[in-house]
């Protein structure tokens, strides 16, 4: 179970979640995006790079609200909301954008 | 019923039966199978990491220990006459059709087993009795199908024994892993647990950070700093509620319900960030030890807080856990105020302070809205509520209809201790069921739709933090918007009106702001 991006191989779970988070790379991102069938744009990115920047600072993804909101700031209202959110994410923004992004997978009851 | 569909004129049309018998498709569900919890994850929960080399002798003496320990579990196996009330009970079966997930048979994955072992016509005559060998092939059989099985117990209520077709499949796992078989999603989830405090992952900081968030959001809103209180000793009130409702939608919006609530009753309440989760994943496996180490972070975040009351929030099997094995699990809870329920529901607290009077309540804020509500499986017939007999059904429904103007229950059948369950409880919310969970989901959903044609239903709530998760990955299967499933503090947290909170429709307010005492 592995990702190929430019001749290098990453390991990742059953469920397509990189194993090694500090194996990221924006080019492993679009190979995680290709396989969900998400072609990523500047929203697409723009949610990464929050997921990733949150990540950072408090090791787990932010809750969804918390997601939104923070790109409400950044791109206004018609992509800070939930419905948008899954146009860019068909399998939402905390599962799929977590994956593509190189986190872990939120568990429990989400 | 009178006046159906008061909006369009025309008559209602029959949806379908949620109840339908489905035709039988032998193996139709054999190839699903959860993933198997990976070995750290299994030891982290004290089982053996990958299967043992001797695991048909271990697991023979783990259902003879079980059944030792165990009476109810051992009358189970023992006195299932094979009436077939329960066949066609399961959401499972009437979702797939595959005869295996008929609880009955269910049941018999591992009763044919136990005969086998344990009962004297099994020994030396095993073809007369239904008994078989435990093989490789009937371990992987029990894993499949005892994943299967979301220990709802509707199948239980059916049965004239009341057998409990969930303590059989609690069992199972509990032999599955004793000998070295998990499955990730539960296994992991606890592990997780035992290292953070809740089944996310979450750690303090970050639950600060999100609470912080939530009561800028609050401040915004209603101009008034309402507090999410984290880590205050003593405060009167420990709020144990499911991780899911510090992260996910509709669970979140209920989380600020409760926040209003408090605030508006004015008492001093504070979450744990040792005791951050109030699922209790050991029941789901069936592991006594695991369940109780669960439970004992809530007795000691209790104790170090100092609090003089437990209020859980909605999550259904935590209150199952809460209210019927808390005691037994963690107790003796003398150290607590003995003058209120031990746990309590916020659904209790929230009615009571509807009864009180303390709620300003503006009902037309959820007037966009008409709801049903769905009886979880495990508040629904593994827990009471309040004073009265059936106030687990009640008080939700108080609560709502004293919150919304519109509101319809679904079929009979289909409700309160006969409720179907959601499809995706007792551990298998996971991606990898999603074929499962939204077959398994079919006969609520088939309720549901018959509502919304006769009453124009446009959404539903629950008090269950699976429950919800689950309906806003199905419905969108069955003809909904993925927000139709809404938390009962949403909705309380919509209506409420806390003093001294701007309110520029005041028209509405001054026509509606009753205080919501019964009448």
């Amino acid at each position: 179970m592995s990702y190929e991006v430019n001749g290098v191989t990453i390991e990742h779970d059953e469920e397509g979640y990189i194993t090694n988070l500090s194996e990221w790379s924006e080019d492993l991102a679009k190979v995680i995006a290709g396989v969900e069938e998400v072609e990523m744009g500047d929203e697409h990115w723009a949610v990464v790079n929050f997921l990733r920047e949150y990540y950072e600072e408090y090791q787990i993804a932010p809750a969804v609200r918390v997601l939104i909101k923070a790109i409400k700031k950044k791109l206004g209202p018609e992509v800070g909301n939930n419905k948008y959110m899954y146009e860019l994410f068909p399998y939402g923004p905390a599962k799929q954008a977590c994956k593509i992004a190189g986190l872990p997978k939120p568990t429990g009851c989400v | 019923m009178v006046a159906l569909d008061i909006n369009t004129g025309k008559s209602p049309k029959f949806v379908g039966d949620p109840h339908a018998v489905p035709k039988i498709e032998c193996g139709a569900m054999a190839d699903v199978k959860s993933f198997a919890a990976h070995p750290e994850h299994n030891e982290d929960l004290g089982f053996p990491g990958e299967l043992l080399d001797n695991w048909q002798e271990v697991a023979i003496a783990k259902i003879g220990e079980l059944a030792k320990k165990n009476r109810a579990f051992q009358v189970y196996l023992d006195t299932c006459v094979k009436c077939g009330a329960c066949t066609d009970k399961c959401h499972y079966f009437l979702g797939t059709g595959d005869p295996k997930n008929m609880p009955v048979a269910r049941q018999d994955l591992l009763r044919s087993v136990y005969r086998r072992y344990f009962t004297f016509a099994g020994k030396y005559f095993p073809w007369l009795v239904g008994a078989r060998d435990l093989t490789k092939e009937v371990l992987d059989e029990w894993y499949t199908y005892y994943h299967q099985c979301s220990q709802c117990r509707r199948c239980s209520v059916a049965c004239p024994y009341g057998i409990d077709t969930a303590e059989i499949s609690m069992a199972a796992r509990e032999v599955l892993d004793s000998v070295g078989v998990g499955q990730k999603y539960c296994n992991e989830i606890i592990a997780k647990l035992k290292k953070t405090g809740n089944n996310l992952g979450l750690n303090p900081k970050a639950l600060q950070a999100t609470l912080e968030d939530l009561e800028e959001d609050l401040e915004d809103e209603t101009g008034i700093p309402v507090k999410l209180p984290l880590d205050v000793k003593g405060a009167d009130i420990l709020l144990i509620t499911p991780s899911a409702d510090f992260f996910a939608e509709p669970h979140i919006d209920g989380l600020l319900g409760y926040a209003k609530v408090f605030h508006a009753a004015g008492v001093s309440w504070t979450i744990s960030s040792y005791a951050s989760e109030a699922a209790n994943f050991g029941m789901f496996i069936g592991s006594y030890e695991n369940m109780r180490e669960v439970s004992w972070r809530i007795r000691q975040a209790a104790k170090d807080l100092g609090v003089k009351r437990i209020v859980f929030g909605e999550c259904g099997h935590a209150w199952r856990v809460g209210y019927s094995f808390l005691n037994t699990l963690a107790g003796p809870f003398d150290f607590l105020d003995q003058n209120y329920p031990i746990p309590q529901h916020i659904m209790e607290f929230t009615a009571d302070a509807i009864d009180e009077g303390i709620l300003k309540i503006d009902k037309s804020k959820n007037d966009e809205y008409v709801m049903t509500y769905h009886d979880s499986c495990n508040v629904a017939r593994g827990s009471a509520m309040g004073r009265e007999e059936g106030g687990q059904f009640d008080l939700p429904r108080k609560v709502l209809k004293a919150v919304c103007n519109n509101y319809y229950d679904m079929e009979q059948d289909t409700i309160r201790e006969k409720t179907f369950c959601c499809g995706g409880g007792g551990g298998l919310l996971t991606d990898d069921l999603m074929d499962l969970r939204i077959k398994g989901a079919k006969p609520r959903m088939t309720a549901l739709q018959q509502v919304s044609e006769d009453h124009g239903v446009t959404h539903m709530a629950a008090i269950c933090a699976i429950c919800k998760t689950q309906f806003s990955k199905v419905m969108p299967k069955y003809g909904y918007q993925m927000d139709s499933i809404l938390s009962v503090h949403q909705l309380v947290a919509n209506a409420v009106i806390l003093d001294g909170e701007d309110n520029e429709d005041d028209t509405a307010s001054d026509a509606d702001n009753t205080s919501m005492e019964e009448k």
